[in-house]
């Protein structure tokens, strides 16, 4: 630097000032800095959210063996002696709630996002899209309670040969799951979709290909990191949605296969929901247990997040 | 040609290689009666599914109403929960309760979800990883699950580090945390769309950029600041999975305090409602859902009108 028309202490520093400037401007840093505060409170939230999981569940591993939280097939826990904490059943339950509604939302969604990018007409889009995202902001628990007194009477009509044992099924809560996350599958395969150039649409429709061809053959191969996003986000959901699956899924732990939709479970989240309410004492095993469940659906929802951001910048790098 | 092999793939030969493909073959293959007869069912199809999706929303929609209207009058709001007269029984503490905690809510959100929007459009360079870092985490916290948030309430909010006990601030803390990333997302991209030519002219003026966000960029952004907020109060209304794990489950006969005392709020006084085995509860659920639904409509259909009126097109 050749000349240095500012004097004031610390000020040489900002290269975006002008050189002519005189007086440093205290407020400006300090706003600067408040708002700065604003934004690092997110990574605050993390670390205080890592925290709260961690400590409680290393008090967890230190009674229970981590083999035996992993790999036990009996989840019982809360009575005494002969507790037994082995998460799978929990696990198997929420993978069977995500694989009913996935089956639900993701040819619902994929298809939905065809017809909108592809065949409506801009004014129907305009009153589609916010119908669907109203159905995408629609309470949990009142879709849990449309589940259970709604959907639940109506598949024991149309499907009486199943074997309607209990009032609560994880198919019928998958499929109320499957009907929330519809919102979500379509909108963001729909942006992918939009997101094609119209370039390889239109070279297409040149060589002579037909609009189904076109939305199958073109726009979907290119739009596929997104819709695979779009699903994953879905699974992602599926896996942490709670309220439904309380009010619908029933509390029984045990381990179905995802084809007895009949069958009554209890989902890590349901567990979570049903132990953690009312006054446990801090530093109990029951307490500790809620944590070392909510860790273990912290990282599976927060791998499938990473994931499905990933595959979203990736399209986004491509056609940006 | 073995080392063509080798070159890498980028999206966009890959997007070629996928019309090119597409092209020719439909120009080559055949156009059998099949695929003549799939260009009418297609569309037919994808219609379907989206009348299905519109169908599960429609029938919730009636359902609620169906079930819920025998019992949607002035006791519903006014009256306190019974667990023995469902017929006269109401959501008065709920109400009061979701009001708290909203008002909590908003008080929290905007400051800190416009400020942190600021920061990240105005002023962060992007160079810099700690910046890279703030954005990677928001989004993240975006997709992280309701309970999880209601984890962080139990164990740092309610106890732990601040210690507030089972009360409704704690429980609007624990929902402004869940909907700040949806705050600064909607504000993110309100600031965006002020063109840069109206912060250049007002630098230009001699004006400082403190000056140049709070009486030119604020104010052309507020309508979507503003849509964004609705947006996020709408989720906090309806959320109840955190508030189950932070207290809110007593049935509270009484009004609540907001810094005080047990509280409920309106998901979770449905919640438990529905959860009874009786008949009668769970229409007065139902009832519960028509309020909720109605307040979240209502604050829905403001939110696009005030995208719709107010914004600029520049």
């Amino acid at each position: 630097m050749p000349t240095s028309t500012t004097d004031a202490p610390g000020a040489g520093a900002s290269q975006r000032r002008p050189l002519g400037a005189s007086s440093p401007r205290y407020g400006e840093r300090i706003i600067k800095a408040f708002l700065a505060l604003c934004a690092g409170l997110s990574v605050v939230v993390t670390i205080a959210i890592v925290i709260s999981l961690v400590a409680p569940t290393i008090g967890f591993f230190q009674k229970v063996p981590i083999t035996e939280f992993l790999f036990g097939t009996k989840w019982s826990p809360g009575f005494g002696e002969q507790s037994s904490y082995g998460v799978l059943p929990t696990v198997v339950a929420t993978l069977d709630i995500v694989a009913v509604s996935l089956l639900v939302a993701v040819p619902i969604g994929l298809l939905s996002a065809f017809y909108l990018s592809e065949y409506a007409h801009p004014r129907v889009r305009r009153v589609v899209k916010p119908m669907l995202e109203v159905l995408g902001g629609i309470p949990t628990v009142a879709i849990g309670l449309f589940a259970l007194m709604f959907l639940r009477p109506l598949a024991a009509k149309l499907l009486p040969f199943l074997g309607w044992d209990s009032i609560f099924s994880f198919g019928v809560a998958g499929v109320a799951v499957g009907l929330m996350v519809v919102p979500l599958v379509s909108s963001v395969s729909e942006d992918a979709m939009r997101s094609v150039p119209r370039g390889l649409r239109e070279g297409a429709y040149a060589l002579g290909a037909s609009k189904m061809r076109v939305s199958v053959r073109v726009v979907f191969p290119a739009a596929i990191s997104g819709i695979v996003a779009a699903i994953v986000l879905a699974t992602s959901r599926a896996i942490g949605e709670t309220m439904v699956v309380l009010i619908a899924a029933g509390a029984t732990s045990q381990i179905v296969p995802p084809w007895d939709v009949t069958e009554p479970v209890q989902t890590m989240t349901a567990f979570i929901g049903s132990t953690a309410t009312g006054d446990i004492a801090t530093g109990t095993i029951t307490y500790n247990t809620i944590f070392a469940v909510g860790t273990l659906l912290f990282v599976m929802t927060l791998s499938m997040n990473m994931l499905a951001m990933h595959l979203v910048r990736r399209f986004r790098e491509v056609y940006e | 040609m073995v080392t063509n092999e080798k070159t890498p793939r980028t999206g966009r030969t890959r997007l070629a290689v996928a019309g090119a493909r597409a092209g020719s073959v439909s120009v080559f293959g055949k156009s059998s009666p099949g695929e003549r007869a799939g260009s009418v069912l297609f569309p037919a199809v994808l219609l379907l599914a989206l009348t299905l999706a519109l169908t599960g929303l429609a029938s919730l929609l009636v359902w609620s109403f169906v079930k819920g209207y025998p019992r949607l009058d002035a006791n519903l709001i006014f009256n306190a929960p019974s667990t023995l007269f469902p017929a006269t029984a109401g959501f008065r503490p709920a109400i009061l309760g979701t009001l708290y905690i909203i008002a909590g809510v908003i008080v929290l959100i905007v400051p800190l979800g416009v400020g942190a929007a600021i920061y990240l459009e105005e002023y962060a360079n992007r160079e810099r990883w700690y910046n890279r870092l703030i954005e990677l985490n928001i989004q993240n916290l975006a997709g992280v699950p309701s309970i999880v948030f209601g984890i962080l309430g139990l164990a740092f909010i309610v106890r732990g580090p601040l210690d507030l006990g089972f009360i409704a601030a704690s429980a609007s803390i624990t929902l402004a945390l869940l909907v700040l990333p949806t705050v600064i997302l909607a504000a993110r991209e309100a600031i965006r769309a002020v063109p840069p030519s109206i912060r250049e002219g007002s630098l230009a003026l001699g004006a400082t950029q403190w000056q140049t966000l709070s009486r030119q960029v604020l104010p052309a952004s507020t309508p979507g600041i503003l849509t964004g907020v609705i947006l996020a109060i709408s989720r906090a209304i309806g959320e109840a999975a955190p508030l189950l794990m932070i207290g809110a489950v007593t049935f509270v006969m009484f009004d609540p305090s907001f810094f005080s005392g047990g509280y409920t709020a309106l998901p979770v006084q449905i919640y438990n409602y529905a959860v009874r085995p009786q008949e009668e509860f769970r229409n007065l659920a139902a009832a519960g859902i028509i309020v909720m639904l109605a307040v979240l409509l209502l604050m829905n259909s403001f939110a696009v009108w005030l995208r719709n009126r107010y914004e600029q097109r520049w």
